[in-house]
C-alpha cells in the first residue's frame, strides 16, 4: 500500500471513512484500514485529525518547473481547421495567463487559416504544411507530436475529443508515460500545485471525476467540443509561426480514398448548436424528412435514438447516446424519444433540452427544460409553419 | 490468422449514481456486463476466422469474476480466452491497462487486434490506440467496414467526424471497431456449454514479464482527485394548452433564451 494508516496514532475516529470517496477505508479493531478499493486520491490524508494517514507515494524524477507553456493541437480537415482548435486556445489562454506562460498552436496539414490561430490567441504556431500531414496518419502524427514535445517541453497539451484527436493522442502518451485524460469539460490550474485540474465525466455521465497527471509533464487532456468558450479574437494580434521540418510515414497504413457524405458532412453533431433528433415516435423513415427541414430552419442537424438507428430509418452516423455520440448543443429537440438512459447519457449536458412525445411519463421529460406532451406529427409541422411565417414577417 | 480481441468487463453505468450525502460511488446492486462495443470486436473477429480460418483469443484485465465476459466470448465462438489478474495490476489507468493488456499479446502473439471503440465505463477510448503504440504496430479507429482482408492486409473504412476514409493496413495491426460494423450473434446453446467447462489461463504480472513500475496503480500517470454528482438541470416545463398554444409558448421561451 502506497499510503498506510500509522496504527499508533489512529484513533479509530472514522473521520477518513466519510471522506473517502470510494469507500475504500473500513474500522478494524478500533483502527483505519485501507482496502483494496484505494485509489491513492488522497484525501484521506488530508482529512485525518491525527495525521495518522501517510503518503508513501515516492515522488518521480520529472522535473515540473522544466516543462513550459500550454500547447493546444488544431486539427484541420481538408484545410479548415476545427471550431474546437479555436475553443481550446479560449481556455489554453487562461491557463497559460494563469501559470503566467506561452500559449502554442501546433497544426498539422496545409491551411490558408494558419494567421487565425494567433488572432485567436496563440502566441506561437508550430505547423506542419507537408502534403503527408494533411488527414490524419495517426502513426506519423503522434511520432512528430512527441518529437515535438521532446524538443520543446510544454506543461500542458489540449487537443479536441474528436475523431482525430481520441485515435493518435493516445499513441504520444503512452510513448512518453505521461497522463492522458479523455474528454475534459473542465479545466482548471490548481493554485497551490501549479497542477492541472482535469474535470470529466465518467459512467455515462452520471458522475464528475476530477483527474490529475501529478508527477507526469506534460499533462496531456483531450477536451469536448462545443464546451469551451473561444477567447478574444483580435485581428493585430502577432505571432510567429514555426515550420516543423516533416517526418516520413512509416507507410504501415493508407489512406485510399476520403468519402464525402452529404449526410455526414451536415451530420457533425458534435458542432452543431442545435440537433433535432428522432426516435421511434417517428413511426418512419420519411418522419426524419420532416426533422431535417426544422433542423434546417434552426440552422442545425438531425440526431437519433438508437431505435430509430436499429430500425434502417437514419445511418448509425447520426446515433446520440451510449453507444453513438455525446453531445451538447444549444438546443437539444427531441421528438417521438422515450429517453431511455443510455439515450440520456448522451445528450443531458445539452443547454436547452425540448422534448415532445405522446407518453406524458416519458422519462425524457425529467431532463427537459420544455416539455410537450402531444403528437410530433401536429406539433413539429406547427413549429416549421410558426417559424416559416415569423421569417417571412 | 491470429487474431487477439481485448474485452472489458464493466458495469451497466445506466445504474451507477452518487449518493448524494456521502459523496461516493453507490456499487451495491449496479450488474456487471460486457462492454456493448466489444461484442462488435468478437463478431468481427469471427467472422476473419470464418473468412480465413485462424484463432480468436479474447483477453480481459480484471478481478477473477471477470472470467464472466470471457466465457461468454467463448461461448459466441471464440477459441480461446486469457484472464490477466494479479493485485497487482489493480487501479491501472489507461497507460498501465495498455502497457498490460499488450505484453499479454506479445506473448500470445497475433496478426490483428481487435478492441471496441471505446468501454462505456471510462469512456476514454484510449486503451486501443494505447496498445498499438507499446507494440509498435499501425491502428486504424473506429472501424465501420472490413471490405477486404488476407494474411498479410487489409482494407477497411473508418468513421470521422464528417467523413468515411478508405484505408489499407498491413498487419500486424490494431483496430477498433464501432457498432456499425455488424450485428453480434447470440451466444449458441452448444457454445453455453462449451464455454462452461472451457479452460481459462489465468496469467499473472510475472507471467507476462510486466515491469512492477509499469502496471496498476504506480504505473499509472493519471489519477483520480474527487468524485461528485453532475450539476442538476435547472427547471423544467411541460408546456399546456392546445397544439397551436403549446408551440406558441415554446418559440417565445426560444426566442427568450437566445436560440432562434
Amino acid at each position: 500500500m502506497l499510503i498506510r494508516v500509522d496504527i499508533e496514532k489512529c484513533t479509530g475516529c472514522a473521520t477518513c471513512v466519510n471522506t473517502c470517496p470510494f469507500s475504500a477505508i473500513i474500522i478494524k479493531d478500533n483502527k483505519a484500514f485501507i482496502t483494496e478499493a484505494c485509489t491513492l486520491c488522497g484525501a484521506c490524508v488530508e482529512s485525518c485529525p491525527e495525521s495518522a494517514i501517510i503518503d508513501e507515494r515516492e515522488k518521480e524524477e520529472i522535473k515540473p518547473e522544466e516543462f513550459k507553456g500550454v500547447w493546444c493541437f488544431a486539427e484541420q480537415s481538408k484545410g479548415r481547421i476545427a471550431s474546437v482548435a479555436y475553443e481550446l486556445l479560449g481556455i489554453g489562454r487562461k491557463l497559460a495567463d494563469s501559470l503566467n506562460t506561452e500559449l502554442s498552436a501546433v497544426l498539422f496539414g496545409k491551411s490558408q487559416e494558419v494567421e487565425e490561430l494567433i488572432k485567436w490567441g496563440a502566441d506561437k504556431v508550430y505547423y506542419a504544411d507537408a502534403p503527408q500531414y494533411d488527414s490524419l496518419d495517426d502513426e506519423l502524427y503522434s511520432k512528430t507530436m512527441v518529437k515535438l514535445i521532446k524538443e520543446n517541453k510544454p506543461e500542458i497539451l489540449l487537443a479536441g475529443a474528436t475523431a482525430i484527436g481520441r485515435s493518435f493522442i493516445p499513441r504520444v502518451a503512452a510513448r512518453l508515460k505521461v497522463g492522458l485524460t479523455a474528454d475534459c469539460t473542465g479545466l482548471e490550474i490548481d493554485r497551490e500545485t501549479g497542477n492541472l485540474l482535469q474535470i470529466r465525466p465518467a459512467f455515462g455521465g452520471n458522475i464528475m471525476a476530477t483527474i490529475l497527471s501529478p508527477t507526469s509533464r506534460p499533462q496531456i487532456a483531450t477536451v469536448r467540443p462545443r464546451v469551451m468558450k473561444r477567447g478574444e479574437y483580435i485581428a493585430q494580434r502577432k505571432g510567429e509561426i514555426i515550420k516543423i521540418e516533416p517526418l516520413n510515414p512509416t507507410g504501415r497504413v493508407r489512406i485510399l480514398e476520403r468519402i464525402e457524405d452529404a449526410c455526414l458532412s451536415r451530420v457533425n453533431l458534435q458542432d452543431a448548436k442545435v440537433i433535432v433528433s428522432g426516435g421511434r415516435g417517428l413511426g418512419s423513415p420519411e418522419g426524419f424528412k420532416m426533422l431535417w427541414e426544422l433542423a434546417n430552419l434552426l440552422g442545425g442537424t438531425v440526431g437519433a435514438s438508437r431505435a430509430a438507428v436499429d430500425e434502417g430509418w437514419i445511418p448509425y452516423a447520426h446515433q446520440v447516446g451510449q453507444t453513438g455520440k455525446t453531445v451538447c448543443p444549444k438546443l437539444y429537440i427531441a421528438c417521438g424519444i422515450s429517453g431511455a438512459v443510455q439515450h440520456l447519457v448522451g445528450m443531458q449536458s445539452s443547454d436547452i433540452i425540448v422534448a415532445i412525445n405522446k407518453d406524458p411519463d416519458a422519462p425524457i421529460f425529467n431532463v427537459a427544460t420544455y416539455g410537450i406532451v402531444g403528437d410530433l406529427k401536429v406539433i413539429v409541422p406547427l413549429i416549421i409553419k410558426k417559424l416559416k411565417e415569423g421569417v417571412s414577417e | 490468422m491470429k487474431i487477439i480481441v481485448c474485452v472489458k468487463q464493466v458495469p451497466d453505468v445506466t445504474e451507477v449514481r452518487i449518493d448524494p450525502k456521502t459523496n461516493t460511488l453507490i456499487r451495491e446492486g449496479v450488474p456487471s456486463i460486457m462492454n456493448p462495443y466489444d461484442l462488435h470486436a468478437i463478431e468481427a473477429a469471427l467472422q476473419i476466422k470464418e473468412a480465413t480460418s485462424g484463432k480468436v483469443t479474447v483477453i480481459t484485465m480484471g478481478p477473477p469474476q471477470a472470467e464472466d465476459v470471457l466465457r461468454e466470448a467463448l461461448s459466441m465462438g471464440a477459441d480461446d480466452a486469457v484472464l490477466l489478474t494479479d493485485r497487482r495490476f489493480a487501479g491501472a489507468d489507461t497507460w498501465a491497462t495498455s502497457y498490460t493488456l499488450s505484453q499479454a499479446a506479445k506473448k500470445i502473439r497475433f496478426d490483428l487486434i481487435i478492441c471496441g471503440k471505446q468501454a462505456i465505463d471510462g469512456d476514454t477510448a484510449q486503451v486501443g490506440p494505447e496498445m498499438a503504440e507499446f507494440l509498435n504496430i499501425p491502428h486504424v479507429s473506429y472501424v465501420r467496414k472490413i471490405e477486404k482482408i488476407d494474411a498479410s492486409e487489409m482494407i477497411v473504412e473508418r468513421l470521422m467526424d464528417d467523413c468515411y476514409e478508405k484505408l489499407w493496413i498491413s498487419f500486424p495491426a490494431l483496430i477498433t471497431v464501432v457498432k456499425e460494423l455488424n450485428n453480434p450473434r447470440p451466444p449458441s446453446i452448444r457454445g453455453k456449454m462449451a464455454a462452461k467447462k472451457a479452460n481459462i489461463s489465468r496469467w499473472t504480472a510475472d507471467d507476462i514479464g510486466a515491469e512492477e513500475d509499469k502496471i496498476g496503480l504506480k504505473g499509472s500517470p493519471t489519477m483520480v482527485k474527487n468524485i461528485f454528482a453532475p450539476p442538476q438541470r435547472g427547471e423544467r416545463r411541460i408546456l399546456e394548452g392546445a397544439p397551436e398554444e403549446q408551440v406558441e409558448i415554446l418559440l417565445k421561451e426560444l426566442r427568450r433564451l437566445g436560440c432562434l
